[in-house]
C-alpha cells in the first residue's frame, strides 16, 4: 500500500463518518471549520479509522491533527509508510 | 455513517443488545429479566458465579427472551473489552448498557481500610466508566444507544458510615450528566436511578436498627423490590424515554424527598 492508496482510503472513511461530499475531503480542509465536524465527530472519525487499519492512535497524537492531510499523514505514520 | 438519519419510530432499525454488569443476582438480575421482556437480547455480565449468571438466563429463556451469560470483570479493562467483543458476536452489536455492578462496604471513615475505598472506587466509577467507553463505539455506530447507571440515593442524602460508597455513586450521577451532555446528540441518552432500601444481597448486613431507620425516613414505609427498580431502568432503556437524557432519577419510596 502506497501513500496514494492511503489517502483515498482516509478520504473515503472520513466523508462516510462526516458525512460529507468525498470532493469535499481535500488534503487543505479542516475538520472544525471547512468540515463542520464537532469534537465527537472526530473522535468518532479516528476510531473508524483505527479499525479500518488495526492502528491505535492515541489521544494525544490526535491533538495535532487539523486537516485532512494530517490525518492522512499519522494514519501512513503509523502503517510505516 | 454521520448520513443515517435516526431512527423516528423506534429503536427498530438497530439491534437491541443490552449488557447488564453484574447482571446475575440483585438488582442487576431484575434489570436483565426486565429488559428481556421489553424486547432487548441481554448479555448477562458476571464477575465469579456463572451458575447465578446461568440461572439468570435460563429465567429469561424460559420467559421467551434470548440472551447469553458473559464473564465481565468490570476492574479489568482487558475482560471488558474482551466481554463486549464476545457479546457482539454472539447477541450482535451493543446498543445498551446498564451499569449495575457494584460494591459496597459501610465504615466510618476514620477506620476506613483504604484498599476497601480503592475497590469501591473502581468498581463503581471506573467499572462505569470502562464499560461506557467500549459500549459507546457500538451505539455511536448505530446513532443509537442506552445507558442507565445504577446508582444510589445515598448520592442525594447521604448515611454516615458510607463516605466511601457515597463518593462513588454521586460520582456516577457526575458521570452520567456529563456523558449525557457529550452525546446526546448521537440519538444516545444516559440517564441515572438512584435505588433507595431495596431488599439485596448487598443491604442483608445491615442490621435490623439500620433498617428501622431507613423504613422510618421512606414514606412508603417499606422496602423496595427488584422489580420496582428494574421497571424504571426498563423504561429509560425504551425509545418512549427518547427525551429523558442526563436525568437522575430516585428510586426510594421518597427516601430523598
Amino acid at each position: 500500500m502506497d501513500r496514494a492508496e492511503i489517502e483515498v482510503r482516509v478520504r473515503k472513511v472520513l466523508a462516510e463518518q462526516l458525512a460529507v461530499d468525498e470532493g469535499q475531503v481535500v488534503p487543505d480542509a479542516r475538520f472544525a471549520e471547512d468540515l463542520n465536524a464537532d469534537s465527537l465527530d472526530l473522535v468518532e472519525a479516528v476510531l473508524a479509522l483505527e479499525e479500518e487499519w488495526n492502528i491505535d492512535i492515541p489521544e494525544d497524537e490526535m491533538e495535532g491533527v487539523k486537516t485532512v492531510g494530517q490525518a492522512v499523514a499519522l494514519v501512513a505514520q503509523k502503517l510505516g509508510i | 455513517m454521520g448520513s443515517q438519519p435516526h431512527p423516528v419510530d423506534g429503536a427498530d432499525a438497530v439491534t437491541k443488545v443490552a449488557v447488564v454488569t453484574g447482571g446475575s443476582r440483585g438488582i442487576g438480575r431484575a434489570c436483565a429479566e426486565a429488559l428481556a421482556a421489553g424486547g432487548w437480547e441481554v448479555a448477562i455480565g458476571y464477575r465469579s458465579s456463572d451458575t447465578d449468571a446461568k440461572e439468570a438466563l435460563d429465567a429469561i429463556v424460559r420467559a421467551g427472551g434470548t440472551g447469553a451469560i458473559v464473564r465481565l470483570d468490570t476492574l479489568d479493562e482487558a475482560s471488558a473489552k474482551d466481554a463486549f467483543d464476545e457479546v457482539t458476536r454472539t447477541l450482535g452489536p451493543v446498543t445498551g448498557l446498564v451499569n449495575n455492578a457494584g460494591y459496597s462496604q459501610d465504615g466510618l471513615m476514620l477506620k476506613y481500610p483504604m484498599d476497601a475505598f480503592d475497590r469501591t472506587m473502581d468498581t463503581n466509577v471506573r467499572g462505569a466508566f470502562l464499560c461506557g467507553r467500549v459500549a459507546l463505539r457500538s451505539m455511536l455506530r448505530a446513532r443509537w444507544g442506552r445507558i442507565v447507571n445504577v446508582s444510589s440515593a445515598v448520592a442525594l442524602r447521604a448515611n454516615a458510615g458510607q463516605t466511601a460508597y457515597a463518593a462513588s455513586k454521586t460520582a456516577l450521577v457526575g458521570l452520567t450528566k456529563s456523558l449525557a451532555r457529550e452525546v446526546g446528540s448521537k440519538g444516545i441518552t444516559v440517564n441515572a436511578v438512584c435505588p433507595g432500601l431495596v431488599d439485596t444481597d448487598m443491604t442483608s448486613h445491615l442490621t435490623d436498627d439500620a433498617r428501622a431507620i431507613y423504613l422510618e425516613q421512606t414514606p412508603i414505609g417499606r422496602t423496595g423490590s427488584l422489580q420496582e427498580v428494574a421497571n424504571v431502568v426498563r423504561f429509560l432503556m425504551s425509545e418512549e424515554a427518547s427525551y429523558v437524557n442526563g436525568a437522575v432519577i430516585p428510586v426510594d419510596g421518597g427516601l430523598t424527598a
